[in-house]
């Protein structure tokens, strides 16, 4: 085989990107004008815009979720901060005077954040410092965050008429929906913030051999405390463009099962969930793949019944691929099987 | 000697990988109630030809014969199928089951749907028995010393009627009494008529139990000898290749003592240091540019009181003195910041970062002193990489190349590297030269001898007496969790030291 082609089908996002790919076409095929965008008072529309509006809050989850599990941990606890933050900013902006005061919707949104990060905190606090199992420790969050914001909404449904708040979720800005520009703006500042600095070797390092880290001086506690910060600062801000989106908080259902899509974006991006190397940019090609897939169920028009089976296929078929077994056996069919004493490293970052 | 066929006939095996040639036309046989030892250096293709016989890596080219057949296997499982049974170093059983279910793991005897655990035991418990081996097969794995998990995983191997058994650097973890049961054992088999393939870095044990040896060098047949007519000397000169006057240089330059040491403040002296349940009280002082030699059997409390050192444990009496001033040692990291890095035994637990690149691993300790913030720059990073790579000649000599790809020399060396990245003024050595191969050894025993030349301190801990003595300005002798003895090392013999473990005794 061709080197080139046979280096780039070994990549590790060579799969997913084949399979968002396929979904795409299988959209445009469905329905031809999939791809046309439109320009209109100055904004941008189509269907791809809203694939990537829509898919904002799973690929900020998701972010937060690739370097928990980065550090062998797991945050089961996101779609309930989403459903607190949205409660919060929600109940506040409702409760003050003026609900379209930008002063108004600032403090609703700097008090919500603040909760946000002090969820992650008690998290990383059970994790690194109690020394609870993640997927324990994050539970009870998980089955307590829903209550906490049942108790900011007084078990109604809050809705809202405020301008300001309305941008975070369904605004624009530069022509392109506000979400996607903020998710876009945290994933840079997480790149940034773990290959610019040594955080990232060090969330890998204490992922893969926390013992080994320990002895080398790696301060995992802080490190794996900071990754549960970040995932709640992740799970806050989606939780206020979810309920910015539909101008009410409901906290039954907002962020219902995003922990879940959160895991499949990472998973299908790459990331083990043993722990160790992660790649964001996998998780953001997998988050686009989840989304694609939730609107490739409306184009096609998949009987609703259907739905989950349908997404679980796909899941399935993507996991399938990137599994080294069936890799391996593709791979002895075409040629023979190549052994790598000496592999190097896929360098990237955001490969 | 035998006059029998050979069971394992391997001819003009080659096997390359992207750019190396692993295996270059390479014969090698096996007879039957023969150990037959594979001599070489990490790289000479000792793995590689272990792999190629077990069905791990298909071979390019050559034969291999199973008793006078063509062996054509592509799997591991293939390969125990047709006799050959493999004992790896590194012990690869569920600690947490029973003896009994790790020997016949996935071969359990069943009664309709269910597993007959009473057979499972009864047939374990015979196995057991023909090996002479005294452990209960109800009891679980994970309670047992190494060396009984090691006799365990050889009673699995030889449960599924192998005629080819490969033991897999088997000795590398175990005391001398463990070894001479490891032995017993295999001279048992022998007797069985099984055919055994040995690897070990103890030359010692190689000239014990082996009758045939097999050298390689560099991937290449450099010959096949009867263990009775070839010298250790001729020996080591086959495995190098090269002189190995690297090792007399060491003996001389170390040896010389350290001039007044008592006039001066130790580095670090540490005043009825312990832990319970772990190690009683000792008093020890290293001065700067000393090497203190730890001796004594596993266990013995060598490991725990290089722990205690380093802040990987804690102590929970004693007092501790870093340049004069007192401290506490709570964790490693802030051993680190009093300069002090810890090498562990287990390189792969306690060691290397495996995923990581050797560059990743080798920036680690320092870049984790520095603080996630402040990143080494990538420029310093390759240059770090770069030198050390080439000082300690780490090969494959590729900072991106990941760690656990690498030999279990150079696996040794990348994790020196990292601790000589933090300029340590004291280093504490924990088996450094365990399970790799005489070159890798002498680099790294001259390296010893030149750090502690520049006045670093140096901890050395090593099963291998001679190179404790041949290394150490002071031995300090522990046994049963305590200090015995702890004397300057001028023209103390082996013997003496030996005697000193066993006895305890004042020499």
């Amino acid at each position: 085989m061709n080197p080139t082609v046979s280096r780039v089908m070994k990549h590790r996002l060579f799969w997913p990107i084949v399979t968002l790919l396929a979904l795409l076409v299988l959209n445009v095929a469905v329905y031809p004008s999939f791809f046309s965008i439109r320009l209109q008072d100055g904004h941008l529309f189509g269907s791809l815009v809203d694939i990537l509006r829509n898919g904002a809050p799973t690929l900020l989850v998701a972010l937060g979720m690739t370097l928990v599990i980065a550090t062998r941990g797991i945050d089961l606890s996101v779609g309930a901060v989403v459903a607190i933050s949205g409660a919060l900013a929600c109940s506040i902006i409702a409760g003050s005077a003026d609900p379209n005061s930008p002063t108004t919707v600032l403090v609703a949104v700097g008090i919500s954040i603040t909760l946000a990060l002090i969820l992650g905190a008690w998290n990383g606090f059970l994790v690194s410092v109690i020394g609870v199992q993640p997927i324990i420790a994050t539970l009870i969050l998980m089955t307590a965050g829903r209550g906490l914001a049942m108790l900011i909404t007084e078990g109604q449904i809050v809705t809202i008429n405020s301008a300001p708040y309305k941008v975070i979720g369904g605004g624009y800005w530069l022509a392109l929906p506000a979400s996607i520009i903020i998710a876009l703006g945290m994933f840079a500042v997480a790149a940034v913030l773990t290959r610019k600095t040594a955080l990232g070797l060090l969330i890998e390092s204490v992922g893969i051999n926390p013992q080994a880290s320990r002895i080398a001086g790696v301060r995992s506690r802080s490190i794996i405390w900071m990754v549960y910060i970040f995932s709640g600062l992740c799970a806050g801000i989606a939780g206020l463009m979810i309920s910015s989106n539909v101008t009410a908080a409901d906290a039954n259902n907002a962020g219902l099962w995003i922990e879940m899509d959160a895991i499949l974006a990472v998973v299908i991006g790459g990331t083990s969930l043993a722990g160790g190397r992660y790649s964001l940019g996998g998780t953001l090609i997998g988050a686009a793949i989840i989304q694609t897939l939730t609107t490739t169920v409306y184009t096609v028009g998949i009987a609703p019944e259907i739905t989950l089976v349908f997404k679980a296929l796909v899941v399935i078929v993507v996991c399938l691929l990137q599994s080294p077994a069936l890799q391996t056996r593709l791979g002895s069919l075409r040629r023979k099987p190549t052994r790598r004493p000496v592999t190097t490293s896929t360098g990237g970052v955001l490969s | 000697m035998t006059t029998q066929a050979p069971v394992v006939d391997m001819t003009n095996i080659s096997i390359s990988f992207p750019g190396v040639k692993a295996l270059d036309r390479v014969n090698f046989r096996m007879f039957p109630g023969e150990v037959h030892s594979l001599m070489g250096e990490n790289g000479a293709g000792k793995s590689t030809m272990i792999k190629a016989l077990t069905g791990v890596y298909p071979i390019d080219s050559g034969s291999i014969l199973l008793d006078g057949k063509p062996l054509v296997i592509t799997g591991p499982a293939q390969a125990q199928e047709a006799g050959i049974s493999t004992v790896y170093q590194e012990v690869h059983l569920l600690t947490n089951l029973s003896v009994a279910e790790n020997i016949m793991l996935g071969r359990e005897p069943r009664r309709g749907a269910a597993i007959d655990w009473k057979a499972m035991r009864a047939h374990s418990a015979e196995i057991l028995d023909g090996l002479n081996l005294d452990i209960d097969p109800g009891s679980q794995l994970g309670m047992h010393s190494l060396a009984v998990q090691q006799l365990v995983a050889i009673a699995r191997a030889i449960d599924v009627q192998a005629k080819v058994l490969i033991l897999d650097e088997p000795t590398s973890s175990l005391d001398v009494d463990e070894v001479s049961e490891l032995f017993r054992v295999i001279r048992s088999l022998k007797e069985a008529g099984v055919a055994i393939l040995f690897v070990s870095h103890f030359l010692e044990q190689v000239y014990e139990i082996s009758d045939r040896l097999t050298v390689l060098r560099n991937g290449q047949l450099v010959g096949e000898y009867l263990t009775d007519e070839i010298l250790r000397i001729e020996l080591v000169h086959k495995m190098i290749g090269k002189d190995i006057a690297v090792l007399s240089d060491l003996d001389r330059k170390a040896r010389a003592p350290i001039s007044d040491e008592s006039e001066e403040t130790p580095f670090v002296q540490a005043i009825g240091l312990g832990r319970k349940g772990s190690i009683a009280p000792v008093d020890l002082s290293v001065y700067e540019g000393e090497v203190v030699g730890l001796a004594g059997l596993l266990g013995s409390g060598r490991t725990e009181l290089a722990r205690l050192l380093s802040g990987a444990d804690r102590p929970d009496r004693g007092e501790l003195t870093i340049g004069g001033r007192p401290r506490r040692l709570r964790t490693p990291r802030m051993a680190l910041k009093s300069r002090i890095a810890y090498s562990s035994e287990n390189r792969r637990s306690e060691g290397i970062i495996e995923d990581l690149t050797v560059r990743d691993n080798i920036v680690l300790a320092l870049q984790a002193d520095r603080g996630w913030f402040r990143r080494i720059p990538r420029k310093r990073q390759d240059e770090l990489a770069a030198s050390y790579i080439q000082a300690l000649n780490i090969r494959p000599p590729n900072p991106d190349a990941i760690v656990k790809n690498l030999s279990g020399g150079n696996q040794q060396k990348v994790l020196l590297a990292r601790w000589l990245a933090v300029a340590p003024r004291l280093l504490i050595l924990d088996e450094p030269t365990r399970g790799i191969d005489v070159g890798a050894k002498a680099e790294i025993q001259k390296l010893v001898a030149d750090l502690a030349e520049n006045g670093m301190s140096v901890v050395f801990i090593s099963a291998e007496l001679e190179e404790v003595l041949r290394l150490s300005h002071r031995i300090v002798v522990m046994r049963d969790r305590e200090k015995v003895a702890d004397i300057p090392n001028d023209d103390v013999t082996v013997g003496q030291v030996m005697t000193l473990i066993a006895s305890g005794a004042e020499s």
